[in-house]
C-alpha cells in the first residue's frame, strides 16, 4: 500500500448542494448566531485570519448533561471568504478525543448554477481513529449525533427551508 | 430527474451497491483498486462510478497524480433526514432501543 492511499483512509470527505449563496453557507459555518441553529447546536467564536483562534462552544442542552464548556478548539490556516476554509480542529469535551489531537479541517465552497452552491467538507483524520468514527456517524446510537454528514443534512435544511431539524431530539435518539 | 431519483437509481445496481461497500470498508481507492476487485472491464467499473458520482454517492478528490474515490453519505442522510424519517423514527428507535435491552440482557 502506498503512502497516498494510507492517508486517503483516514480522509473523510463530505458533499452536499446547497441553494443559497456562498455567502450564506459561509455565514451559516462561521457565525454563531447562525452555527447555534443546525447539528451540534453550539456557537464558535472564529478569528478569520491565519494563525487566529476557533472555539466551538457546547450548546445549552450539552452542558445541562455536564459537558464543558468548550467542545472544540483549533487554528485558521486560511481563510478566503466566501470560498475556503482550512484550520485545525481538535475534541477537548472529552479526554479520549482530545488526546487524538489535532486535525485538518477545509470547507471548499463553489458557486453553481441555479443559484445552488456546492459545499465539500473534507477532514483529514490522521491518528483520529475515535473522532474518525465520531464524525462519521458511528456512535449515533449512543447519542453522540450522526457526525458530519447529519450537520450537513441539516445545514442545508435550515438554508433552504429556514428551519433545522429537531436538534435535541435527534441527540437523545436511540 | 431530481437529486433523490438518481440515488435510488444508483442504489438500485447491485456493482454499485458493492462499489460503495468497498469504499465504506476503505474509503479513498483508486479505479485500479476498485477495479481489481470486479470482475469487470475497466470501461464497466467507470461507467457505474460515473453514475455514483452524478448521485453524489461517490466524490473524487486528486491527491498528487491520483485520482481518489471517497464514498459520500450525505445524499443518503438527506433522504433518512427528509424523508424516512418522519415515517419510520419512532418505530425504529424503539427496535433499537429493544435490540439494545435484549443484546444487554444477553451478556449479563
Amino acid at each position: 500500500m502506498t503512502t497516498s492511499t494510507d492517508t486517503a483512509v483516514t480522509t473523510q470527505v463530505y458533499r452536499v448542494y446547497i441553494k443559497a449563496s456562498p455567502e450564506r453557507i459561509w455565514q451559516a459555518i462561521t457565525d454563531p448566531a447562525w452555527t447555534a441553529r443546525y447539528g451540534y447546536g453550539g456557537t464558535v467564536d472564529y478569528d478569520l485570519r491565519p494563525g487566529g483562534k476557533y472555539i466551538a462552544f457546547t450548546s445549552d442542552e450539552m452542558r445541562a448533561t455536564g459537558a464543558p464548556d468548550v467542545a472544540i478548539d483549533g487554528e485558521v490556516l486560511e481563510a478566503d471568504p466566501p470560498r475556503k476554509l482550512v484550520q485545525t480542529w481538535r475534541m477537548v469535551m472529552d479526554p479520549q478525543m482530545e488526546s487524538e489531537g489535532f486535525t485538518k479541517l477545509t470547507y471548499d465552497i463553489a458557486e453553481g448554477e441555479g443559484g445552488v452552491s456546492k459545499l465539500t467538507l473534507t477532514h483529514e483524520l490522521e491518528g483520529a481513529p475515535g473522532l474518525a468514527t465520531l464524525l462519521s456517524g458511528g456512535l449515533e446510537e449512543l447519542g453522540a449525533g450522526g457526525g458530519w454528514a447529519w450537520v450537513l443534512s441539516d445545514l442545508k435544511t435550515l438554508l433552504e427551508t429556514g428551519n433545522g431539524m429537531d436538534t435535541e431530539h435527534a441527540l437523545n435518539q436511540g | 430527474m431530481n437529486d433523490d431519483d438518481r440515488v435510488f437509481k444508483a442504489l438500485a445496481d447491485p456493482t454499485r451497491r458493492f462499489l460503495l461497500d468497498l469504499l465504506y470498508e476503505r474509503d479513498g481507492r483508486t479505479l485500479t483498486q476498485l477495479e481489481s476487485e470486479l470482475e469487470m472491464t475497466r470501461f464497466g467499473v467507470m461507467k457505474h462510478l460515473r453514475v455514483l458520482e452524478d448521485a453524489g454517492l461517490v466524490v473524487t478528490h486528486r491527491q498528487g497524480r491520483e485520482k481518489l474515490h471517497f464514498l459520500n453519505p450525505v445524499p443518503v442522510r438527506l433522504i433518512h433526514d427528509r424523508w424516512i424519517d418522519k415515517y419510520t423514527e419512532r418505530r425504529v428507535s424503539a427496535l433499537a432501543e429493544l435490540k439494545q435491552e435484549l443484546e444487554g440482557e444477553g451478556t449479563a
